[in-house]
């Protein structure tokens, strides 16, 4: 040490007074959150190296995904709540648009049009949707008293509706039904009544026919069918369903050891990386690993409910709420989907999974929640 | 919406929100539940059923086919071996598009209609992942242009396997017989197990009635595959047990002589060795090239084969019933001393024609004016006089001539180691009350004294008879098979005539010899030159039925209506070492015709040490499987 050491210190102590703030205050960040999403990121690298057959390759770009998503995360956490609520109704315009751009001139593979391509950058606008749903319905009922009355209600409905009629008709049900349920939490969590919630289930029933004639695909009744039976077509669509099964079966409690699983490392389970990455970590960590996952899985929601709450904003609190039991949702529909107990759609495991930009579209959502209560939490203290 | 509704109550609001949070929290509870039960019934409740299909799914129990039984003849010429052959298959899942790639295949190999024809129709009752067999018989060269090819053509691939080849060709068809792809009607019949990699099966011939004998047993191993049917490491591998290795009785060289002997006639040789019941030669021509058959024949082939008016799948020695003829003449003649109906010296006067009493049809002799006004037995058989023996036939009776043909192999299947055996016809009173649904007439008995009428036999039959004289009554089921892996195989003993004395042998012995040595015998031709005792009997078998009154001229009938010649004969005569019956059709002379081919056989088995033959097709593998 030298004194040129020491001068410099001195302008900082001014400084101090406003910064008696740690520095997760000063980025905005919520440490516990962060440690446990980079925990869960880091059994996702696991798990992949071996499910790609000992990959680094792949596990290396995973990490180039992760990292840029973290930053991003970071970034977004610095917007206050006020501008996400400001920007919220321009958001939801812009996002039907990019909608209605995708059912005419988007592009696509296996007969569903989920992409738009702009200028050689492809992208798809229902991730956009999944954040800016949850957004607008916050937006339109933090501005009026709360309970929702029926007229309210039935507005953030047709918000909710738009979008999720453009995307089902890419055709992308999965995506549709999620994005949708992000927009009802929001409802739920602003509190509608009770009454309201149970005839919207009681219309679903009914409605139930009617959507299994009219607006399925043959393909998406098929994989319905398949959930329900998958011996039946053993080698056509049941047998995706069959060899997950049989991976988390085989697993047993203790697993087959780390790159020991047999199912995954002999081909026989498919989509090993992405949707179905839940059964490599199954048959290689068994129950115990399964145990250990759902319990940060855990872990995370409790944080996230925590921090949502704690939100002084009504915007805030419904928006961070929602984007947290969104993110439960998907590990449920995945988990389940992988066990035969929902049908497949494709949804990846949170962190888990493979993917560039369902990852970053998750980690701007935990942004956004980090970004909700900063301000609050300060006050706090 | 009045103005209180209108104000927000921040208070309200974060409880309403705690309360639905507090649900919320309900809900997340509730669902991981689920979601352990779920996982906790697949890895803990059902973990045995799971870790039985992932064992099941990942570890395949492979067939290893035996290797087929090698057949040698007696002086070790290999007759029937097993080359490897290269087929083209295609996995139906690794194909992008089927048509695409069949395109490109067909661009590199010559592909016919019939072999796309018949891929698709396997292709429909395939197991998943089965590679299906899209052409046979892939020549180097094709599987170099594959190779080269084979980054365009995923799913593509060349499977090498053993196959039966018959490096004589048609020389020995009608011995070995083929095998052939297995059937549908086949599978039914054999046993899943043991032919759960074999490919090909005994169809006709010797190989059929071997079968179980060449095929051995099946082995397996254990393997590690992937999803897509690659084997990763064999885990366990259980040795096949290879089909025994056969030695003929066989000799290759006097089948090729035999063979050569009947080049360009339809007809039959059959040679035997008395001694043993094994069969030296047995040729039927014309033949076929049984190696067509190994694969699959064309259809084309197949049609010229079956539509040649020579009938070349026809294997005569076997299926071909002829009547015996004359050649029949010295067994009725030992018949007429074991019953005592006549002695060596009883005399005939042969007129040229005999009548049943109180009949006027006239059965007329061959030689028109007959044989003279005293012919004894030695005579009748060596210038085959008709009329001495259609008086021993009435004398003796349709039913004592039925009696002692049976002994002689007559009538029924001689019970070879070959397939699809006739058993001629030997006819008796009951016989045709049973076929016929008539009484038998004394003027029939007649005809069966020269070897006509009902009367048939096939050469295959006629050389066990001749065996029987040869060796003075011992009746034995023939054989082809000498040994199987070095141990020797014995043909049974049907019977032993005991009853007939020496001096008759002698006597029909004697007789046969002059048939070749006296200066009447029909087949006095073959005397030159001649360095062992042969005895011999010729025949000529009318295909058409000569009216009485009408003259038999050949040149004014096709040569389909023709006699067939017949000759049967066996040497050395003092100690007979092989016996020969020769059948060609519409030959005309046995004596003349027949003949020559028995002693070429003759010469070729009795003169010289025994020699082996090159085989008569040139096809050498390029390349030998390790085995």
């Amino acid at each position: 040490m030298n004194n040129s050491d020491f001068v410099r210190q001195l302008p900082g102590s001014n400084r101090s007074i406003s910064s008696q703030r740690t520095i997760s205050q000063r980025l905005r960040i919520d440490i516990p959150l962060l440690v446990l999403l980079l925990i869960l990121s880091g059994v996702g690298l696991v798990v992949l190296y071996s499910a790609s057959d000992g990959s680094m390759a792949t596990v290396l770009r995973q990490g180039r995904y992760l990292s840029v998503a973290f930053v991003v995360m970071i970034l977004v956490a610095q917007l206050h709540p006020e501008q996400l609520q400001r920007w919220a109704p321009f958001a939801y315009i812009v996002c039907v648009g990019l909608l209605l751009a995708v059912d005419f001139v988007g592009v696509g593979a296996k007969g569903a049009q989920r992409w738009l391509g702009v200028g050689g950058f492809r992208f798809q606008p229902s991730e956009i949707a999944k954040l800016v749903m949850p957004m607008a319905v916050a937006w339109y009922l933090s501005t009026h008293p709360l309970p929702p009355g029926f007229r309210h209600t039935f507005i953030s409905l047709a918000l909710i509706f738009i979008p999720t009629g453009l995307i089902v008709i890419q055709p992308d049900l999965g995506t549709s039904i999620l994005i949708a349920t992000s927009g009802i939490f929001v409802l739920f969590l602003a509190g509608i009544s009770w009454g309201f919630i149970f005839s919207c289930f009681g219309l679903l029933a009914m409605m139930a026919y009617p959507m299994w004639e009219f607006v399925l695909h043959d393909y998406q009744r098929q994989r319905i069918l398949t959930m329900l039976s998958p011996e039946s077509d053993k080698l056509g669509a049941g047998w995706n369903i069959i060899q997950s099964k049989t991976a988390i079966g085989s697993g047993g409690f203790e697993g087959k050891g780390w790159l020991l699983g047999t199912q995954s490392h002999l081909d026989f389970l498919p989509e090993s990386h992405t949707d179905f990455i839940i059964a490599v970590l199954a048959e290689e960590f068994g129950l115990r690993g399964v145990l250990l996952l759902l319990l940060l899985y855990g872990l995370i929601v409790s944080r996230g409910l925590w921090i949502a709450s704690q939100a002084k904003q009504c915007f805030g609190r419904l928006l961070g709420g929602s984007i947290i039991l969104t993110f439960f949702v998907y590990v449920f529909v995945n988990m389940g989907m992988v066990s035969g107990l929902l049908p497949v759609v494709g949804v990846p495991l949170p962190l888990v999974s493979q993917g560039g930009t369902s990852l970053v579209t998750l980690l701007v959502g935990f942004g956004i929640l980090m970004g909700i209560c900063a301000d609050e939490r300060l006050v706090h203290q | 919406m009045t103005r209180r509704q209108q104000l927000k109550n921040t208070h309200y609001e974060r409880r309403v929100y705690r309360y639905r949070v507090a649900i919320s929290i309900v809900f997340v509870v509730v669902m991981t539940s689920i979601l352990i039960a779920r996982y906790g019934q697949l890895q803990i409740a059902d973990y045995n059923i799971y870790k039985t299909h992932s064992d099941r799914n990942r570890i395949q129990l492979l067939p290893i086919a035996p290797k087929r039984g090698l057949i040698f003849d007696r002086n070790g010429v290999l007759l029937a071996e097993n080359i490897p052959s290269y087929t083209l298959t295609v996995v139906k899942e690794r194909v992008e598009s089927l048509d695409e790639t069949l395109a490109i295949i067909g661009e590199l190999v010559a592909l016919e209609e019939d072999d796309i024809e018949q891929f698709r129709k396997r292709l429909t009752r395939r197991r998943p992942y089965e590679a299906v067999p899209l052409k046979f018989r892939v020549s180097e060269d094709e599987i170099a242009k594959i190779a080269v090819n084979r980054y365009r053509i995923p799913g593509v691939e060349i499977d090498a396997q053993l196959v039966r080849h018959y490096p004589h060709g048609e020389l020995f068809a009608h011995v070995l017989g083929y095998v052939g792809r297995i059937s549908e009607r086949e599978l039914d019949e054999i046993d899943p197990v043991n032919y759960s990699g074999t490919h090909h099966i005994g169809k006709i011939g010797l190989e059929k009635y071997y079968e179980e004998l060449l095929h051995g047993t099946v082995g397996y191993q254990n393997v590690e595959s992937n999803a897509h049917g690659r084997i990763l490491r064999v885990l366990e591998r259980h040795d096949p047990q290879p089909g025994g290795d056969i030695h003929l009785s066989v000799d290759a060289y006097v089948q090729q002589v035999a063979f050569e002997a009947l080049e360009g006639q339809r007809g039959a040789i059959v040679a035997m060795d008395p001694r043993t019941g094994g069969i030296i030669a047995m040729v039927s021509t014309p033949s076929y090239d049984a190696n067509l058959f190994v694969n699959g024949i064309s259809s084309t082939d197949y049609n010229a084969l079956q539509n040649d008016p020579d009938l070349p799948l026809y294997n005569r020695a076997l299926q071909g019933q002829y009547p015996p003829a004359s050649t029949i003449k010295p067994i009725w003649g030992l018949a007429g001393l074991h019953y005592g109906m006549v002695t060596p010296t009883t005399r005939v006067s042969d007129p040229g024609w005999f009548s049943l009493p109180n009949d006027s049809r006239r059965y007329r002799d061959w030689k028109r004016g007959g044989h003279g006004a005293s012919v004894n037995l030695e005579q009748a058989i060596v210038q085959s006089c008709d009329v001495y023996f259609y008086e021993l036939a009435y004398k003796l009776g349709i039913d004592r001539l039925h009696d002692f043909g049976v002994r002689f192999g007559l009538g029924v299947p001689t019970g070879i180691d070959n397939t699809n055996e006739r058993s001629g016809i030997l006819p008796s009173r009951a016989w045709k009350e049973e076929v016929r649904n008539s009484h038998w007439y004394p003027g029939e008995t007649i005809s069966v004294g020269i070897g006509q009428g009902f009367m048939l036999a096939t050469p295959l039959q006629l050389a066990v008879a001749t065996s029987v004289i040869a060796s003075r009554g011992e009746l034995r089921a023939p054989r082809l098979l000498a040994s199987v892996d070095g141990e020797k195989v014995v043909a049974p003993l049907l019977g032993r005539m005991d009853d007939v004395p020496d001096a008759y042998w002698d006597a029909i012995t004697q007789s046969m010899e002059e048939v070749v040595a006296g200066s009447q015998g029909t087949a006095r031709g073959l005397k030159a030159g001649l360095t062992y005792r042969m005895a011999a009997k010729t025949g000529t078998a009318q295909v058409v039925g000569i009216a009485a009154g009408e003259k038999y001229d050949s040149s004014a009938m096709k040569k389909r209506n023709w006699d067939h010649a017949l000759f049967v004969a066996f040497a050395p005569a003092e100690d007979p070492k092989i016996a020969v019956s020769v059948v060609i059709e519409n030959g005309e002379h046995g004596g003349s015709v027949a003949g020559p081919a028995a002693r070429k056989v003759f010469e070729a088995f009795l003169i010289g040490e025994p020699k082996t033959v090159p085989p008569s097709m040139d096809i050498t593998p390029e390349v030998w499987v390790d085995e």
